[in-house]
């Protein structure tokens, strides 16, 4: 690097960039939490939406699959497996049929664990899945394999 | 031998040392679960795969963290030419640590999650379940707790001595890193949300504030062991933590494509998260350069390789793996696939394994009283181990990448109707998931030889 480009100069431009770039990040930060609730449909979280959640969370459903493309590669994308799985006419029962019938015990395939839900668990989760199918992703993904 | 300046620089070894235990533990689910992904639950429901990965991915950042302390706990008084304020806290610290990350783990063995998760009171906070931040709600108070006093430390430290650059920007990075994983307390019931903000703690450590701690570890050990003058080392440190976060910051745009947000994360993510290879690029220039222009024939060969192999595996797998899927037209299609899981692999090595494998390189002879550098037979079994690991982790990366371009092109590209199902591609990529497992192993091989070389001692002159 040349000697007129001195440490002095390099150490302005990271503090000077990066608070610069900072602050761009923090005010688009801002302006999407304000036009997120068109995309979300948080008017649609309903009780049952919120235990979903929460029983997605306590099973640690995100270790095999992914929801929206995050998580584990390991099994399907859930975003929306309500579309895929039947939708308003079947998933509910689908997905009562599906929890129960864990673990599937076919040889040398990955194997889902049985989790012991309720049916009114089975439900709650069911419409955590149905409201995060409905969410805004800008048409991600491509197809409905997921 | 006595062969440290500053004898407080000694708390150092216990971090390093524990780091390498969950390191192995870490390598070893990984092996299970590549296992698991050709064969099933060979297991049984003894260890089943959320578990295994959950432990495998909580493993790695927590031997990051002990590291990271651990290159801290080394270098700040060195530069800060002063001892540590106190070395007792750092080893209350560390027993509190390491106590509170070995009862995590077992909680993940031993219990069903969902225990786990009534026993630690998750409904009281409920922060659980979230990829990577799945440790109970009190184990993330714990950590704070630890950052909190280590930054104290650390921070009393500088104060009282001298405030070199490295310093200062390993301590920016240090404190980022404690204000960030704040955000992992933030779990709204609205998912949106809380996807948004999880990628706070996510992104802003892995691309932002821990390429500070990076950089500055590097810086240390590039003026160590080449000699080269501080001033240039320095300046060529701001450079590229300049780049690093004037890139990385909106660079988390790239997270946010799919997450229910405005089309124009689209365009900011792209066009920043595509600058993101050049602050690892310059560091390969950099790294390499100063070791040319070296004013020192440092007699630790292994830990000039380590550096120089951190800069270059850091930019292949941040750099070169991360710019294959960070355009939003790419990334639309390989969201969530084995690309993803390729590119993880080798950055977090490259960048955050390596990094900490060179300051331990540098550090565990003197740390150790051996003296400046193991002796030559050590070392060459050290360097097998560098070998080893890097070049199995290049196949591992280059075996997903295979897997993930076969899964996109099955799952993804077709319309529906004409697209494989998930379960259905899998199947499909098995030869690549073998040949992965198989480079899995010559990877423990690697690490196996890395821990050895520890024990390995001149041979006796009869």
């Amino acid at each position: 690097m040349s000697e007129s480009f001195t440490k002095g100069m390099a150490r302005n431009i990271y503090y000077g960039g990066s608070v610069f770039f900072f602050l761009i990040f923090l005010a688009l930060t801002f302006h999407t939490v304000k036009e997120m609730p068109k995309r979300d449909h948080r008017e649609n979280i309903t009780e049952a939406v919120a235990k979903g959640k929460h029983l997605w969370e306590k099973n640690n459903c995100i270790g095999c699959h992914t929801l929206i493309g995050e998580g584990a590669y390991f099994a399907p994308e859930l975003g929306n497996v309500y579309t895929r799985r039947g939708g308003e006419a079947g998933f509910k029962a689908f997905f009562n049929g599906w929890m129960k019938a864990q673990p599937l015990n076919i040889p040398g395939r990955r194997r889902m664990p049985q989790f012991n839900l309720t049916d009114q668990e089975i439900d709650e989760l069911a419409e955590f899945l149905k409201w995060t199918s409905e969410l805004d992703t800008n048409n991600w993904p491509p197809n409905i394999e997921g | 031998m006595n062969t440290l300046k500053y004898q407080s620089q000694a708390v150092a070894k216990p971090y390093f040392i524990f780091a390498m235990i969950l390191f192995v533990g870490q390598i070893l689910f990984g092996l299970l679960m590549g296992l698991q992904y050709v064969v099933g639950d060979i297991v049984g429901d003894l260890i089943p795969f959320n578990v295994a990965r959950m432990v495998h991915t909580n493993l790695l950042i927590v031997w990051i963290l002990f590291g990271f302390m651990g290159s801290a706990y080394y270098l700040v008084p060195d530069e800060a030419e002063t001892e540590l304020y106190s070395p007792k806290l750092a080893m209350i610290l560390f027993w509190i640590f390491a106590a509170a990350g070995v009862a995590t783990i077992l909680g993940y063995l031993l219990v069903p999650y969902s225990t786990l998760a009534d026993l630690t009171f998750n409904e009281l906070w409920p922060t659980m379940g979230r990829e990577f931040l799945e440790m109970p709600t009190i184990t993330k108070i714990g950590i704070v707790v630890v950052v909190l006093g280590f930054l104290f430390n650390l921070g009393m430290t500088i104060l009282k001595g001298r405030k070199t650059a490295i310093n200062m920007v390993l301590m920016t990075g240090l404190i980022g890193l404690a204000v960030f994983f704040l955000f992992s307390f933030y779990n709204p019931v609205n998912l949106a949300l809380d996807k948004l903000f999880w990628w706070f703690v996510v992104h802003l450590w892995v691309e932002g504030v821990w390429e500070l701690i990076m950089g500055a570890i590097l810086a240390y050990i590039l003026i160590k062991v080449t000699g080269v003058d501080r001033e240039v080392i320095e300046k060529w440190l701001y450079v590229i933590i300049a780049m690093a976060l004037i890139s990385g910051i909106l660079g988390t745009g790239h997270h946010f494509y799919w997450l229910m947000v405005p089309e124009y994360w689209q365009w900011v993510g792209s066009i920043f998260s595509a600058l993101e290879p050049l602050p690892f690029f310059a560091m390969v220039l950099y790294a390499f350069n100063m070791v040319n222009r070296r004013r020192r024939e440092h007699p630790n060969k292994a830990a000039t390789l380590w550096a120089l192999g951190t800069a270059v595996m850091a930019f292949l797998g941040a750099g070169v793996w991360g710019f294959l899927h960070t355009l939003s037209f790419v990334n639309y299609y390989t969201h969530g696939t084995q690309i993803t899981a390729a590119h993880g692999h080798m950055a977090f090595y490259g960048a955050y394994a390596m990094i900490v494998m060179t300051i331990m390189s540098y550090a565990m002879p003197k740390l150790r009283g051996i003296g400046e550098a193991n002796c030559n037979r050590a070392q060459v079994v050290e360097m097998w181990g560098f070998w080893l690991m890097t070049v199995a982790m290049v196949f591992i990366t280059l075996f997903l990448t295979g897997a993930g371009i076969l899964q996109v092109w099955l799952q993804r590209i077709p319309e529906s109707g004409e697209a494989l199902g998930f379960m259905a591609t899998q199947d499909k990529l098995a030869i690549f998931f073998w040949a992965r497992e198989i480079a899995g192993v010559f990877f423990l091989l690697g690490l196996i030889c890395y821990i050895s070389s520890f024990f390995v001692t001149e041979k006796k002159t009869a």
